[in-house]
This record gives structure tokens, C-alpha cells and sequence, in this order.
């Protein structure tokens, strides 16, 4: 609000601000109240006024007048003692006369309720251990029927598509493999190279005490093939493209993207879902021998500086001792990572709320579930492994 | 008129983004106490305009003189000071949905003036009473309808008692009555907060209404057409376009469509 300075009295431009206050008379109807000084929120003209500050009044008095003649500049905090003062005012059951005030402070106090409305409460009720209990359970049957329905609806769409019949864009699946393939070897490599490395250095520090230096060609072969790589590069990819996929569908969401593929009746799980979850199923267990590949290049090059052994020899001690089953292991369990985090993502995104502020959540949820499910899935198929006897 | 009595000076400013001009020749002066009507049909580039004089697109050439001082020739840390004089209504609200409508109205208030709580509080309190929002207060943006949302906007905007308001289509999306309640509402704002307010709008009922004074942006030639409130231009417009424009007529000039929906 401009400071608005009232026209009737002329006082000095130079005179410095004074400080609002306020005092209180006895008119010929009852208390009237007179402020004076510039009332601004800068010099603290948000002050508080209650029914408690007006005396008693005096048998037969009517109203609280306004006596504004002593204010030299106004703004909202003047209004907001108004407020105050109006509703002190008809607590203690005195008619609020306005007369006295500026116009335009009329026009404004005349905009706002008689009283603050109490403020609207979101629904939130204190739920009990066996209603929470109940949620939860019916939450996680609920999550589990449209995750497995939507997998169901992907892996249809991915046979239509084997015989040609699917409706999903091969524009939408090249650019989605793109992004979940090639555009990723650079980090992937990183990682997985600097893992190797490490897995190599801490293997021969302590291989090293027992002559065994050779064998650090199967410690990192072994591991990386069966499951540090596959790991480390589905946490990667949980990062990268399920945190992404999450983004996007949830922003479409916001958009109304998702309603408007609705109303067309265009089936979001072959145009959104089966693109995304293929790619990442498809390129994940690619992008694992790369990684398994490049982490025993970096042992490779560790092993190098640190022992004494032909390169040649290297390699042979590797092929020897990584049995081909380590790949098909570690190969199977990529996809399935992949399937995972691809379908959380997009069952996270789908369910997402349509705020800013619900795309982060939806983004950090599908990353965080990622990660928590890979790690989970490896543990299972750890049992089953030991199980089968692999 | 007097020097005093003009806000803003728009001189000869040109908008456009690369080689595709938006708008050029724009020139008007906004006066202390008018509502100022920025009109034209769709993709003329009346928000464009709009945004370059709240600060958000520079023009290519000519001045805007906020008060005097060439807006766009200060630095950055000026530019904020002036804008403390602006108060901004988005189209949609732009309420930031993380947080509450009260947090929405109080955050301009804590971060630019150094008040206790329970004053910002008092003040958040009294800025959504003037727009009947008192009940929202502990509400997100996501669970209010979308005229709430632009009140609450509205009450954001005058968080910090600006003395020049931008409405960038304040009533489209609303429904006839709750349109009409808002042109009250800012005409009521207007004369209670003393506020010079710059709306940009097609919605006529509503321009005819609370505007008295205004420009005419044409999407074909790209520059202003016509100068004037809106109910003159109404009256007295002798050119077509904008005799179309104020009369919904669907016919005159029939290339303006297609022309106008490539900007923006």
C-alpha cells in the first residue's frame, strides 16, 4: 500500500516521522479513539489492540469513534489496527463508527470480515496403531496389484510390439534408449573402472601377505561380473533415468498431459511406460558387461603398477578363473534391475501429485526405492543362487 | 501532466526475441491512479510486454523509465530495489506449491523487512482478509479452486504495499460472477491503497469496466495501433482492428489468426 498522507493536516515535510500511538477519550457517545504519528509498518505501526484495552464504558455509550486527525501517513499496518480495533470494538459491544477515518482506509476495512475466519484445517485425523496397521496393509496390496497390473499391460505391449502390432512410437523408444544406453557409458565406465581399481589395491595389499598376489585376477573378475558391477550400475541408472522418468511423467501429470493421452484413449502404458521400462530392460544388462568389462580393466591397470605379472598372464589367470556362469548371473540380474527400477519409476511418476513441489518428491522416491529394491532383489537372488547351487 | 503525476514512461521500446519482433514503436505513460489497459488478441505480445516492464525480458531498444530512472540501465541490485515498488499477479497465481498460502504472502514480507513473526503474521493475516482469503491461510495452493488461487496471488502481490500493480489476465479462467467480484476488488484496492494498476487483458466486460486508460497492440503490424481507455476506443475507434476487437466481431481482418498465433 502507497503511504498515503491524509490532506488535512499541513504539517512540515522536514518534521521527522513520528512514532504511531494511540490514546483513548471520553466522547459525548462513548470512548473514541485517537491515533497520531505515521502509521507504517517500518515504524511499527502493527500494534496490538484488544477488547481488553477499552475501559468499561460508561452506562448509556453507544459507539467507539475514530479520532485520525494526528496521523501524518498511513499503510497496512494502520488497517490492521483498525481490524483490531473494529473488533475489540463489537466485543465489547460498542458500535465501530468510521466515520472519522480517511476514505480509501474505509473503502478497505469495509473489504475485510467482521472477525478472522478460524483458519480451515487440512482433514487430518490421529490414526490408531490397527487403522495405520490397516492402511499400510491395504496400501501395500493396492501398490503391489497396479504395479504387477501395469507390468502386466508392459510386457503384453512388448509382445505386441515383437509382432509389429504395438502402438508405441519407435521415435519415443530410440530417444528413451538412447538416454538409457549410450548416453550413460561415460559414467558407468567411471564408476565401474574406479571400482575395479579399488577392488584390485585392497585385494593385493592383502593377498600380498600370503603370496597369493595372482589371485586378485579372480577376486575382481568374480566380483565384478557377479555382482559389484550390476549393482553399481543400477544404482547409477536408478539416479539417472528413474529419477528422470519419475520427473517427467510427474510433471506431464501436473500438465495434464496424462489426462489429455486419457481422454484420447491412447493407452499410457504403450506410450509412456512400455518405451521407458524397454529401453532400460534392454540396455541395462548391456550396460553391466560394459561396466564388468571396464571394472577389470581398472584392476588390470592397478595390478600393473603392483605386481609382477605379464599382462598377458593377467588376462589368462582372468579367463580361467571367471567362469563363464558369473556373466550369465550377473547378465540375468541386470535385466531384472532394470525392469525394476524402470516400472518403480514410472509407477512412482503415475502417482505423483500435481505440484513443483510433487515432482521432487516423486523424483526422490523413485530413486530412493531404486536403490533400496536393487539392493533387496541382489539379497534374494543371492539365496536363490546359493540355493540352485550357481 | 504534471512530471510527478506519471509513473512509468514507456519510449519507443522494441520487444522481440532473435530476429522475430514482437512489438516495436511502444511508447505510453503510465499516470498515477489509472488502471492501464494493455489489449490486443492473442499473441500480440501483450504479456511480453508486460514482462519487460516487471523486469523479466530486457528490450531490444528504448527506455522505460520507472519514475524517472531508466529501468533497464541500472544494475541488477537497483533493478530488485525498484521492483519492491511492484506488485505482480500471474496468470495462474503462481503460488509456490510448497508452501502454505500464508507462507505464500508472508515470505516477500520476512525477506524484505526485518518484522517479528507475530507482525508478519498479523500482516499476512490482513492482506488475505482483503481478498476474502482469511479462511486459507494454512491451506497449500493445491487445495484451493483456481480463483481462490488468484486471490491469494493478488494478496501476495500487495504484500509489500507496492504503489504499481501488474495483472497479467486476472479474470481469464474465472466464471462471470466470480470475474466481476475481482474487477470490485481491484477497483476497491485501487482506491483504498492508492495504487496505479497495469492489467493486461482481453476480457471486455471486464476492461470496460475498471480501465480508463489503455494501449492497442496489434499482432500484424507489430506495434501499437491505438492509445485510449477502452470504452472511448469502444465508442470512437475508427480503425478496423480495433473496431473488431471491442465488438467480438469474427471477420475483420481475417489474416490476423493465423499471423498472431506464430508469436509467443
Amino acid at each position: 500500500m502507497t503511504q498515503q498522507t491524509d490532506p488535512s493536516p499541513p504539517t512540515a515535510p522536514a518534521e521527522p516521522a513520528a512514532r504511531p500511538a494511540w490514546s483513548l477519550q471520553t466522547g459525548p457517545h462513548g470512548p473514541c479513539l485517537s491515533v497520531r504519528g505515521a502509521w507504517t509498518v517500518p515504524h511499527g505501526g502493527v500494534m496490538p489492540f484488544t477488547a481488553a484495552d477499552i475501559p468499561p464504558p460508561p452506562p448509556g455509550a453507544t459507539s467507539l469513534s475514530m479520532d485520525t486527525t494526528g496521523i501524518t501517513a498511513w499503510d497496512s499496518s494502520f488497517i490492521s489496527f483498525l481490524w483490531e480495533a473494529k473488533q475489540a470494538a463489537a466485543s465489547a459491544g460498542l458500535a465501530f463508527e468510521q466515520d472519522g477515518l480517511p476514505a480509501p482506509a474505509q473503502r478497505l476495512l469495509a473489504l475485510l470480515p467482521p472477525n478472522p475466519a478460524p483458519p480451515a484445517r487440512h482433514n487430518s485425523h490421529k490414526q490408531n496403531l490397527l487403522e495405520k496397521t490397516g492402511d499400510l496393509t491395504l496400501g501395500t496390496l493396492n501398490e503391489t496389484g497396479v504395479a504387477a497390473s501395469l507390468a502386466l499391460d508392459t510386457t503384453r505391449g512388448a509382445l505386441q510390439a515383437l509382432h509389429g502390432k504395438s502402438r508405441m512410437r519407435t521415435k519415443d523408444l530410440i530417444t528413451d534408449l538412447w538416454n538409457a544406453g549410450p548416453n550413460a557409458l561415460l559414467i558407468v565406465g567411471v564408476v565401474n573402472f574406479l571400482i575395479g581399481a579399488i577392488l584390485a589395491f585392497v585385494g593385493l595389499v592383502e593377498l600380498r601377505r600370503f603370496a597369493a598376489e595372482i589371485y586378485v585376477t579372480n577376486l575382481v573378475g568374480i566380483a565384478c561380473a557377479r555382482e559389484i558391477s550390476a549393482i553399481m550400475t543400477a544404482i547409477i541408472m536408478a539416479g539417472r533415468t528413474g529419477g528422470a522418468y519419475a520427473a517427467r511423467i510427474a510433471t506431464m501429470l501436473g500438465n495434464e498431459e496424462i489426462d489429455a493421452l486419457q481422454v484420447f484413449g491412447i493407452p499410457i502404458s504403450s506410450y509412456i511406460l512400455l518405451p521407458a521400462i524397454l529401453s532400460l530392460s534392454l540396455m541395462m544388462p548391456l550396460l553391466y558387461l560394459y561396466g564388468t568389462l571396464i571394472g577389470i580393466l581398472g584392476g588390470f591397470v592397478v595390478s600393473m603398477s603392483m605386481m609382477d605379472v605379464s599382462p598377458v598372464g593377467y588376462w589368462i589367470s582372468t579367463v580361467n578363473g571367471v567362469e563363464l556362469k558369473e556373466f550369465v548371473f550377473g547378465f540375468i540380474k541386470a535385466f531384472f534391475f532394470g525392469s525394476f527400477i524402470a516400472l518403480a519409476a514410472c509407477r512412482v511418476g503415475l502417482k505423483a501429485g500435481r505440484s513443483a513441489a510433487d515432482v521432487g518428491i516423486a523424483a526422490t522416491r523413485a530413486v530412493v526405492i531404486g536403490i533400496v529394491g536393487i539392493i533387496a532383489m541382489d539379497a534374494v537372488f543371492a539365496v536363490m543362487a546359493n540355493a540352485l547351487g550357481i | 501532466m504534471a512530471e510527478s503525476d506519471t509513473l512509468i514512461s514507456v519510449r519507443d521500446v522494441e520487444l522481440s526475441f532473435g530476429p522475430k519482433i514482437i512489438q516495436q514503436n511502444v511508447s505510453f505513460d503510465l499516470r498515477r491512479g489509472s488502471i492501464f489497459a494493455v489489449m490486443g488478441g492473442s499473441g500480440c505480445g501483450k504479456s511480453t510486454l508486460l514482462k519487460s516492464m516487471i523486469g523479466l525480458l530486457r528490450p531490444t531498444t528504448g527506455k522505460i523509465l520507472v519514475g524517472g530512472e531508466d529501468y533497464w540501465a541500472q544494475n541488477e541490485h537497483r533493478r530488485t530495489q525498484i521492483n519492491h515498488r511492484f506488485g505482480v499477479l500471474f496468470q495462474s497465481g503462481a503460488l509456490w506449491s510448497s508452501m502454505t498460502v500464508g507462507e505464500n504472502v508472508a515470505l516477500p514480507i520476512e525477506m524484505f523487512s526485518s518484522q517479528p513473526p507475530d507482525v508478519v503474521r498479523k500482516l499476512v493475516e490482513l492482506k488475505l482478509g482483503l481478498v476474502g482469503m482469511e479462511q486459507a491461510i494454512d491451506l497449500f495452493p493445491s487445495e484451493i479452486s483456481g480463483g481462490m488461487r488468484k486471490r491469494a496471488g493478488l494478496a501476495r502481490a500487495i504484500a509489500l504495499d507496492p504503489d504499481i500493480l501488474f495483472f497479467d489476465e486476472p479474470s481469464a479462467g474465472l466464471d462471470p460472477i466470480t470475474s466481476a467480484r475481482l474487477d470490485d476488488l481491484i477497483l476497491t484496492l485501487r482506491d483504498g491503497l492508492g495504487a496505479t494498476i497495469v492489467i493486461v487483458s482481453h476480457e471486455l466486460p471486464s476492461l470496460f469496466t475498471i480501465a480508463d486508460d489503455g494501449i492497442f497492440l496489434d499482432a500484424v503490424t507489430h506495434q501499437p495501433i491505438a492509445h485510449g481507455s477502452p470504452r472511448d476506443l469502444r465508442d470512437h475507434s475508427t480503425i478496423p482492428e480495433v473496431m473488431a476487437f471491442m465488438n467480438r466481431a469474427s471477420t475483420i481482418p481475417p489474416t490476423d489468426e493465423t499471423k498472431a498465433d506464430q508469436h509467443v
